[in-house]
This record gives C-alpha cells, structure tokens and sequence, in this order.
C-alpha cells in the first residue's frame, strides 16, 4: 500500500449521487428538468400535500437496473423505506430512499490502471428540493431565512456506495472519471458534475502504516469537480494526520469543502446525532425484476468504456505499432469518453493513419463531439490521408476538419473553400532557400545543430506562406540543405 | 414481560417529531405506547417459524407508471398556499445545522 505521508496511510470510500435521465420524476410525473424556473415542476406528490400518493417510474428503476449491471453488481428483489427528517428541502418530512434493501448489490468498478474498487450497493432514492441561503453572505450559519424551489425534489437518484478500497487522492479521481463514464454510457445519466447531476462525498480516514484497523472516518462534501474531490481528500488526510500527530483524535463527523480557502470545517449541528427512524414505506409496494427482464437490460448494455478503450488502443496499435501507448492515453479516454471511437476506429481499419487519426479525434473532433459522432467516416478518411501524404499541412487539416464538422461539407468543398490548393514542393523549396539567405546566423546555428533555432526557421517560412506550406516538408527541405 | 415505554422515550420519540408535550401527555403516551408495545409481544409469541417477514400486507410487486409528464400544479396557486414566498419560492425560516 502506498503511503499518504511518512508513516500514514490514506483510506477513501466514496458515497456518489447520480441523477438519472428520466423524463419524469420518481414518484409523480412532474417534468425531471434542470435549470427551469423555480417551482414549476411541482405536483401534490413532490409537495407531499395530504392524501396524494407515490406510483413508481418504470423507466428509473430500468435505468438503476442499467447502472447496477454495468458496475457488476447482482440486481435483488428490493423495496423502499422513510428516512425522516425535518428540513426544508423535503416538504414531506421524510425522504423515500432503500435502506435494507437495494435494488443492486456488490459490484466493483476497474480503474484504467488495473486497481479494482468494490461497490457495496447502488441504490434508488429521490432527490431533495433545492434552499438557497438568504441574508448572512448566503452562509448557512448567518442566513435569515432561507428560499426552496422543489423542481428538483422527487428526481430520481442513483446513489453508488464503493467500498472503502480507495487509497490515493489520484485513485478516488480515477474511480469517479471511471464511474461518470460507466454512467454516461449506459445512458442513464448526463455525468455532469458541475450541473449537481454527479454528487461525490468523500468519507475519509487514516491510519499508521502496516496496521489493520481502519481510524475514525470523516464525511467530506460540497466537491463539485474531480480536482477539488482529489484536493479535499489531501487536506483532509493532512489535517487528521497532524491532529493525531499532535496527540489528539479525530472526531467522527461531516466536514464542508470550501473551494476558496482550500479547506474542509465541521458542519457542526446544534442537534443531537440524527436518528433517521427508517421504516418500510407503506405507499409503495417492493421491485421483485423477473430473470427475463434483468437479461434483457443487461443484453442491452452498450459496451463500457474500459473495453471500448481496449479496442481503440488494439487499433491505433495496429496501425502505428511504434506508438507511446502512455502518451497517447489521454487522448484515448477523451475520444472514448465523447464517443468518437467508433469513428477512429472505422477511419483506422479504412487505412487511416493510427496515431493522426487519434490525435484528430481527441482534439478537432473532440471540440465538436456531436457532429464528430455523425462525421462519414469516408471524409474523416479523406481528410487524414490529405494530411499524412502531405497535401495538406497540419494547420490547414484542421482548420479543414473543424469546416467538414462545422458545415457538413466534403473535405474537397472545404478546401476549395478555405483556398487551401496548398504550396507545391517546388515552391516551397524556393521559400525555404529565401529565408536560408535572409538569416544567415540563424542558418549557421541551425547547421552548428542548434535545433531551437530550427523552430524560427519554421516559423518564417509558415509566415511567408500563411501557414500553408507542410511542416514535414520543410523540415525535410531544411535537413537538405543542411547536408549539401 | 411487556418492553415498558419510558417517559424519556417518549420524551425523545416527541423531539424529533417536533412535538412539544405536557408533562401529563409525556405520562399519557407512555402509558398508550407501552400497550402498543404490547400488541407485538403478541405477535412474538406466535410460532413464526418458517414465516418469511414481510414489509407489506398485501400481495403486490411491480407496480410502476410509465415514464410519461403529466402537468403539474400552477406555481403561483402552489405558492399562494404557505405562509410566505418570495422570488417563485417557499421563504422558510432560516436552519440552523447540516441539510441531512
Ligand atoms: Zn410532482
């Protein structure tokens, strides 16, 4: 295990809060709709006003199925509970979530670098209304009162409990990045974390290197992107370690991320510890899905990304079999994750260059993933084929690429265009022999083997041509002269 | 031998529930509960062996809604009924402590 600090190590279960994709609420059919004005989304079910009553959304617990299955779990028979509580964002009291019972049970997620996270449980719940903090700087502690809009409250949530296998701030990054994939290709979320559709906390502990008993844990929450999740668990981590360094010890509770500050604070509850009383919700009767309907959802799975990821990578290798699969990494969790892999991947096996049509997926197209995914593969090739036999240079195959995702054009049309008829060798040779005369000093350093200097000269003759003259090629032309 | 539900129970049971009590009533409900307590010790005595528990009375499983937006209530009806809103919200006094 590694370490966290000298002596320490870091343990990190995550607790993540998915909102699904339906298009109605869990329990009524008000609009399940983000960004729309307050209150308008409201029904006597998601007010809880006397005598209204919850009836299921088949498509929510279609999509919990969906997500369970993708993170290897078992789906079981299952039912709802009350979770009571007095707080505004639930007008009923009470939140109906599954306690005992969840519709999904142990699964497990693998990381892209091998490391497998177990899932304890992923189960429904409906989501809270939202308060908005008036007065007192917008601060809880000093608020005067407090303003709710409940278009959020009834959504349906999937919340997945990993197991406390984490032991790195990379590896909880990894872990949610892997998840928000996961989640994005079954469907049944949009993964957005910094819209709230993904919800992370953190409960974090530490202990003395090679001992077995987990330490006292701390619930850390309010992370709203992957860099402040890895960023709150190193400070928590740090700030239990100093304290028990100190002699002290760290008391369980739930600690608040202030992005600003870089630190987490208790939310110190003038209330007694809660004591949810849960019990089975009477309204709603249990999920029991038949054999038939689990192998039908899990038929249906669209594949993951950690296979699509090896499948991109087996045909980029293919194709560019010299390739530094560690620098091409990224660039193939961005083409998976914008699902444009089943583009390079049909421009690879039509003959494209791997690693250009790679890196053209991870950037160009990147940029533009919705016209990307419906881009024929025929221009994508076309495109790739101009650019790696040189007919094009590298800044002009993308401005091409970016006018094809853009207006739908051929790569021909584009090009006539963007006046691209490129600068031919000859020409070029011309140009290069001109700046050669122009900067004789730059020359001779260039020829001493200064190659920082080989960037100029670049440079000048991708000015006097507006960047249209092929990098390669006046590379070549530079080496040449170089020679002789 | 009947579970007695003590006054500090009720007392407890009343505070998360929001309920402020008598004393008299704090005496009251203990005695009611403790006969609710009462009841299930009937139940216990029950030879249960071989009864699966159940969460609910009656015989049903899958009962669902398709996935489909019925209209929902008009906002400023909605609003018109609490007793104060601002802004298209509920204006509720302000909490003291973590949303749970
Ligand atoms: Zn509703």
């Amino acid at each position: 295990m590694t370490e966290i600090a000298p002596g320490w190590e870091l343990t990190v279960g995550l607790e993540v809060h998915c909102e699904l994709q339906s298009a109605t609420k869990l329990f009524c059919g008000c609009a399940n709709a983000f960004g729309q004005t307050p209150n308008t989304n409201v029904c006597p079910v998601c007010l809880g006003l006397p005598g209204s009553l919850p009836v299921l959304n088949r498509t929510a617990v279609e999509f919990a199925m969906r997500i369970g299955l993708a993170l290897n779990c078992h789906v079981e028979p299952s039912i709802f509970h009350r979770k009571n509580y007095f707080y505004p964002d639930m007008p009923k009291d009470y939140q109906v979530s599954q306690y005992d019972e969840p519709i999904n049970l142990d699964g497990y997620i693998e990381l892209p670098s091998g490391t497998r996270v177990g899932i304890e449980r992923a189960h429904l719940e409906e989501d809270t209304g939202k308060t908005s903090h008036m007065g007192g700087g917008g601060r809880i502690h000093d608020a005067d009162y407090s303003l709710v809009d409940y278009n959020r409250a009834g959504v349906p949530l999937v919340e997945i409990v990993s197991r406390p296998d984490i032991t790195s701030p990379e590896d909880a990054r990894a872990y949610v990045s892997e998840l928000r994939s996961i989640l994005v290709a079954t469907g049944a979320s949009d993964g957005r974390m910094e819209e709230g559709s993904l919800r992370v906390d953190a409960n974090v502990s530490v202990r003395r290197s090679g001992t077995t008993e987990l330490g006292t844990r701390c619930e850390v929450k309010n992370m709203n992107s992957l860099r402040s999740l890895g960023r709150a668990i190193e400070y928590e981590a740090a700030r239990q370690i100093e304290l028990l360094e100190d002699g002290g010890r760290v008391v369980q509770e739930t600690r608040h991320w202030n992005e600003n500050t870089g630190t987490t604070s208790s939310m110190r509850s003038k209330e007694e510890a809660f004591d949810y009383r849960y019990f089975p919700e009477p309204d709603l009767v249990s999920i029991a899905p038949s054999a038939e309907w689990v192998t039908a959802v899990r038929e249906a799975l669209p594949p993951m990304p950690s296979e699509r990821r090896g499948k991109l990578l087996a045909a980029v290798r293919s194709a560019s079999p010299d390739v530094d699969e560690h620098a091409i990494a990224d660039q193939i969790v961005t083409v998976v994750d914008l699902g444009i892999d089943a583009l390079v991947v049909a421009a690879i096996a039509a003959g494209a260059d791997g690693r250009l049509a790679l890196a053209r997926g991870a950037n160009e197209a990147a940029s533009r993933p919705e016209d990307a995914r419906a881009l024929k593969v025929e221009s994508f090739v076309e495109l790739l084929h101009l650019e790696s036999s040189g007919k094009l240079s590298a800044t002009q195959a993308k401005s091409v690429l970016a006018a094809i995702l853009e207006s739908g054009a051929t790569p021909a049309e584009a090009i006539a265009k963007l006046g691209f008829e490129g600068v031919d060798d000859a020409a070029l040779a011309v140009i290069v022999d001109g700046i050669i005369g122009a900067n004789p000093q730059e020359w001779q350093r260039f020829v001493e083997g200064d190659e920082k200097v080989a960037q100029f000269l670049l440079g000048q003759v991708m000015k006097q041509t507006k960047g249209q003259a092929n990098g390669r090629v006046v590379a070549e032309l530079l080496a040449l002269r170089k020679g002789a | 031998m009947t579970a007695e539900f003590t006054p500090e129970e009720v007392r407890y049971v009343a505070a998360l529930a929001r309920l402020a009590l008598t004393e008299e009533e704090v005496a009251s409900y203990a005695t009611q509960l403790t006969s609710v307590l009462g009841h299930i010790d009937t139940i216990r005595a029950l030879d249960l062996e071989g009864v699966a528990p159940t969460s609910h009375a009656f015989a049903l499983e899958n009962v669902f809604r398709e996935d489909e937006v019925i209209e929902g209530l008009d906002r400023d009806e909605v609003l018109a009924q609490a007793p104060a809103a601002e802004d298209g919200r509920f204006r509720v006094p302000s909490i003291l402590g973590e949303a749970p």
